[in-house]
C-alpha cells in the first residue's frame, strides 16, 4: 500500500461508503456481530461461527458478516444487527447458538422478523433521522411494528453519543471504516491548515477537561508542554483504566482505536513531539490486540511514522503493556513504569509537561480525552462546547453497572442528573428493590445517596458532595447493600494497591481497613467512627499522590451519609441496613 | 556461567532456555524494555524464579535487585510455579456488588486455596483480580483467558469441571 495523501482520505471515504451500501444485486444482507469483550464473554464467537457455517452451507454470496465493537448495552449481549436491503435494520438481543439459527432461517432467509428476540428496529446512528420521520425512514420498509423503534428506547434516546459515535457501526479492524466516518480528517486539518498555537487555542476554547478524573483543562496542559524548548518531547496516552467498575476506555480501545491514535497525533503536532506511547493495562488483551492492529494499519497508510500524509510531520507510536498495578494510572508512576521501573509516584512539581518521561517534557492524556480531540478539531470548539454546563463542556461516558436494569456504557452531556442516568437510561433498580446509593469515581470517589439524585454531574458538584467524577464508573447499589461493607471493600482495595512509598498512604489505608474490617466483623468500638474520620483527613492531606489523597473518600463519604449505619453496626455488633435514606423510584 | 545454565536446566528444558535468551536479546537495548521482557519470559516459562532473574540480570546488565524489585511490585509476575489452569475471580466493584465474593469463597473452600496460591495437585492457580472491565456481565470469572459472565454461585463447579 502506498502512503496516502490528504485528498486520498476523501477517496477512501467515498469508496468505503459505496462498499458498505446494500443493494439488490450485490451484497443484499449484512449481519453485524458485536464483539467487544462483553459480547465475546457472552458467546458472540459461537454466534459468528454458526453464521459463517450456515452461509458456507448455503453458498450465499449476497450476505456479508462483519464484526463491530460493543454497542453499549452490555447486559443484553450477545447482540447482532441484521440489515436487509430496503428494510429496517433489526437488532437482536440475548442471542445464542439455537436462536441465531432460527433468526437465520426465518428472518435472513425467510424474511420474517422474530419479534420475540428483537431489541429494536433501526440503528443507533439513525435515531435523529428516525425521529424526524416519525420512526419510519422513507427508504426502509417496516416489518413488524410491535418491536420498538430504537428512538423509543430510553437507554439509547437519552444519550448524546459523540466519543462513542462509532460504537457498533465500524469494524475496528478496518481503518477504511473509521475513515468513512470522517476519521483522520481532524488530524489532516491540524497537520495542514493549523499552526501549533491554533490547535492549542481550539482545544482551550472547547473547554475540554481531562476525562481521567482530575478534570484539568487539556489545552492548558498542551500549552505548558509547547512552551518548553526541549528537542525531545513525548505524548503518552493513559489507557491504564484501573478504576474497578469503569470500562469506557476499554470499549473505545476495542471498538474505535483509531480515534485515540488520531487524538495523539494532533496532540503531538500541537506541542511538536515526535514520539509517543499508549500505556494500556494488561487486563485488556483484546484492547491491546485491536490497538496493535490499528497501529499497523495507520503506519501502512502513512498516518503514523515518517512524513505523515505527506506533510513532513513525523511521529512514531508504541504500545506499552502494564503489569497489574493500580497505582500506574497515576501519571508519574505510569512514566516510571514505561521507563522499566517500579511504578511509584514522585512529588510534583516538576510537572510532566516540564520534566516527564526520561525527564523530557511529556503530555499525559487519558484515552477518552484523546478520543474527543479529532472531532473538536474537525468540527471546531463551538460544536464541542454547545453542550455541557457553564464550566464543563462536552459529554462524559459513564459505565453504569451494579443493581440497575440496563447495564452498559452511557454517554451524556456533562451536567446530566444522576436520576436521569439511573432511572431513564438505566431503567431503575431490578427486582422491585429500592435505590440506596450510587458509588461514583471508584476507590477515589464516594457515594451519592438518594437526596442528591437530582444533582447535575460535574467535576465541581461531585467534589462538593464528597465524591469525584473520576473516570466515570457509576455503581448503583440497592437497599440490601451495606455502606460500611462498601467502604471496607474500597479501603481494602487501596491498601492492597498502595505502592508503599509514602507513610500516610501505606500505613493509613492499612489501619483504616483494619478498623472497617473490625466493624464488619462485629468487633467495632466506640470512637471508631471518629478515628476513621481523623485518619481519613490525615491521609488526604499528607499523601504523596492522588491514590493516597483520595483513598479515604469512600469511607468518609459513607460516614457522611450513612453515619447511623456505622453507629448501629458498632453498637449492635451486627449489620443493619438503614431504611431512612432509601426511597421508592418515582 | 555454565553452571548457571545447568541450574536453569534443572527446572526448564533447553528449548525454554533458548527461548529465554532470544527474548533477552530482543529487548536488551530497549531502555524501557525490562517489563515487556519479563512479561514474555513469564509467558514462556510460567514463572520467574530467582535463577531466571539472575540470568536476565547477567545478560542485560540490569541489577538483580532492580529486576527483583519489578517482579515483586507488579501483580502479574510470580516467582512460584503455576498450575495447569488459571482461575481469576473478579472482585472489582460491580462484581463485588453482584456476588463475586461468594464465588471466591466457594473456590477457596472447594480447592483449599487462597488468592495467589496453586492447588496441591497443580491443577489450578487461583487469583483474584480488580476489574476486568466486563462489568456489564458481573459477576465474572476467567479461566485460562476464557471469560464467564453472570456466573451463578451454583454454577462455579460446573464451569471448573471442564478444566481437568
Amino acid at each position: 500500500m502506498r502512503k496516502i495523501k490528504i485528498e486520498d482520505l476523501i477517496k477512501i471515504k467515498k469508496h468505503a461508503l459505496i462498499n458498505r451500501e446494500l443493494s439488490e444485486k450485490g451484497i443484499k444482507i449484512r449481519i453485524t456481530v458485536h464483539m467487544g469483550t462483553c459480547g465475546i464473554a457472552s458467546g458472540a464467537q459461537n454466534i459468528m461461527d454458526a453464521l459463517i457455517k450456515e452461509i458456507e452451507k448455503g453458498k450465499q454470496k449476497d450476505i456479508a458478516i462483519i464484526t463491530s465493537g460493543c454497542m453499549g448495552l452490555c447486559s443484553r449481549e450477545p447482540l447482532i444487527t441484521v440489515e436487509i436491503f430496503g428494510q429496517e435494520p433489526i437488532i437482536y438481543q440475548y442471542m445464542d447458538k439455537e436462536k441465531i439459527l432460527e433468526v437465520f432461517k426465518k428472518h435472513i432467509l425467510g424474511g420474517k422478523v422474530l419479534a420475540g428476540y428483537a431489541l429494536a428496529r433501526g440503528k443507533e446512528e439513525q435515531i435523529k433521522e428516525r425521529i424526524k420521520h416519525n420512526g419510519n425512514l422513507p427508504n426502509e420498509i417496516v416489518l413488524d411494528r410491535t418491536i420498538p423503534g430504537i428512538e423509543e428506547i430510553p437507554f439509547f434516546s437519552n444519550q448524546e453519543v459523540r466519543v462513542l459515535k462509532n460504537r457498533g457501526v465500524i469494524d475496528p479492524e478496518k481503518i477504511e471504516d473509521y475513515i468513512a466516518r470522517d476519521g483522520y480528517r481532524g488530524m489532516a486539518k491540524a497537520l495542514t491548515e493549523m499552526t501549533q498555537k491554533e490547535i492549542i487555542q481550539e482545544i482551550l476554547d472547547s473547554g475540554l477537561k481531562g476525562r481521567g478524573g482530575a478534570g484539568f483543562p487539556t489545552g492548558l496542559k498542551w500549552k505548558y508542554a509547547a512552551l518548553s524548548e526541549s528537542k525531545i518531547k513525548y505524548i503518552v496516552c493513559n489507557a491504564d483504566e484501573g478504576d474497578p467498575g469503569a470500562y469506557m476506555d476499554r470499549s473505545i480501545l476495542e471498538g474505535d482505536p483509531h480515534s485515540i491514535i488520531e487524538g495523539i497525533v494532533i496532540a503531538a503536532k500541537a506541542v511538536d513531539a515526535h514520539h509517543g506511547y499508549i500505556y494500556c493495562r494488561a487486563e485488556y488483551p483484546l484492547a491491546i490486540k485491536m490497538l496493535n492492529k490499528a497501529l499497523g494499519q495507520a503506519e501502512e497508510f502513512g498516518l503514523l511514522g515518517k512524513n505523515i500524509l505527506g506533510t513532513g510531520f513525523d511521529f512514531d507510536l508504541k504500545i506499552c503493556r502494564g503489569a497489574g498495578a493500580f497505582v500506574c494510572g497515576e501519571e508519574t508512576a505510569l512514566m516510571r513504569s514505561i521507563e522499566g521501573k517500579r511504578g511509584m509516584p514522585r512529588p510534583r512539581p516538576p510537572f510532566p509537561a516540564q520534566a516527564g518521561l526520561w525527564e523530557k517534557p511529556t503530555i499525559l492524556n487519558n484515552a477518552e480525552t484523546l478520543a474527543n480531540v479529532g472531532q473538536i478539531i474537525l468540527k471546531e470548539s463551538s460544536w464541542f462546547a454547545n453542550i455541557g454546563t457553564e464550566i464543563s463542556k462536552g459529554t462524559k461516558v459513564f459505565a453504569l453497572t451494579g443493581n440497575v436494569n440496563n447495564v452498559g456504557l452511557v454517554e451524556v452531556p456533562i451536567g446530566t442528573t444522576l436520576a436521569k442516568i439511573v432511572y431513564d437510561i438505566g431503567g431503575g433498580i431490578p427486582e422491585g428493590k429500592k435505590f440506596k446509593m450510587v458509588q461514583i469515581g471508584g476507590p477515589s470517589g464516594g457515594c451519592i445517596p438518594t437526596e442528591h439524585l437530582n444533582t447535575p454531574i460535574d467535576y465541581d458538584t461531585m467534589k462538593k458532595l464528597g465524591a469525584i467524577m473520576g473516570s466515570g464508573g457509576l455503581i448503583v447499589m440497592n437497599e440490601d447493600k451495606c455502606a460500611v461493607d462498601i467502604a471496607r471493600f474500597f479501603m481494602d482495595f487501596c491498601q492492597e494497591e498502595s505502592c508503599g512509598k509514602c507513610t500516610p498512604c501505606r500505613e493509613g489505608t492499612k489501619r483504616m481497613a483494619e478498623v472497617l474490617t473490625n466493624i464488619c466483623e462485629g468487633k467495632g468500638k466506640e470512637g471508631d467512627i471518629e478515628l476513621l474520620e481523623e485518619m481519613g483527613e490525615v491521609i488526604k492531606d499528607a499523601s504523596l499522590c492522588g491514590l493516597g489523597q483520595t483513598a479515604a473518600n469512600p469511607a468518609l463519604s459513607t460516614i457522611r451519609y450513612f453515619r447511623e449505619e456505622y453507629e448501629s453496626y458498632i453498637k449492635n455488633k451486627k449489620r443493619s441496613v438503614s431504611s431512612r435514606r432509601v426511597f421508592k423510584p418515582f | 556461567m555454565e553452571q548457571q545454565i545447568d541450574n536453569l536446566l534443572e527446572k526448564f528444558n533447553l528449548e525454554q532456555v533458548d527461548g529465554l535468551n532470544e527474548i533477552i536479546e530482543k529487548y536488551r537495548v530497549d531502555p524501557g524494555g525490562i517489563i515487556p521482557l519479563l512479561e514474555e519470559a513469564q509467558d514462556l516459562l510460567g514463572y520467574l524464579p530467582i535463577n531466571i532473574q539472575k540470568q536476565i540480570s547477567d545478560k542485560t546488565n540490569i541489577s538483580l535487585s532492580r529486576i527483583y524489585g519489578i517482579v515483586t511490585f507488579y501483580s502479574f509476575f510470580t516467582m512460584t510455579p503455576r498450575g495447569k489452569h488459571t482461575i481469576q475471580v473478579c472482585l472489582g466493584t460491580a462484581c463485588y456488588v453482584k456476588g463475586g465474593k461468594k464465588i471466591a469463597e466457594i473456590i477457596e473452600k472447594e480447592f483449599e486455596v487462597k488468592p495467589g496460591e496453586t492447588t496441591t495437585d497443580r491443577r489450578f492457580t487461583y487469583e483474584t483480580v480488580r476489574c476486568l472491565g466486563v462489568c456489564g456481565l458481573a459477576p465474572v470469572i476467567v479461566v485460562d483467558g476464557e471469560v464467564y459472565g453472570k456466573v451463578q454461585s451454583s454454577k462455579v463447579e460446573e464451569i471448573l469441571e471442564q478444566y481437568k
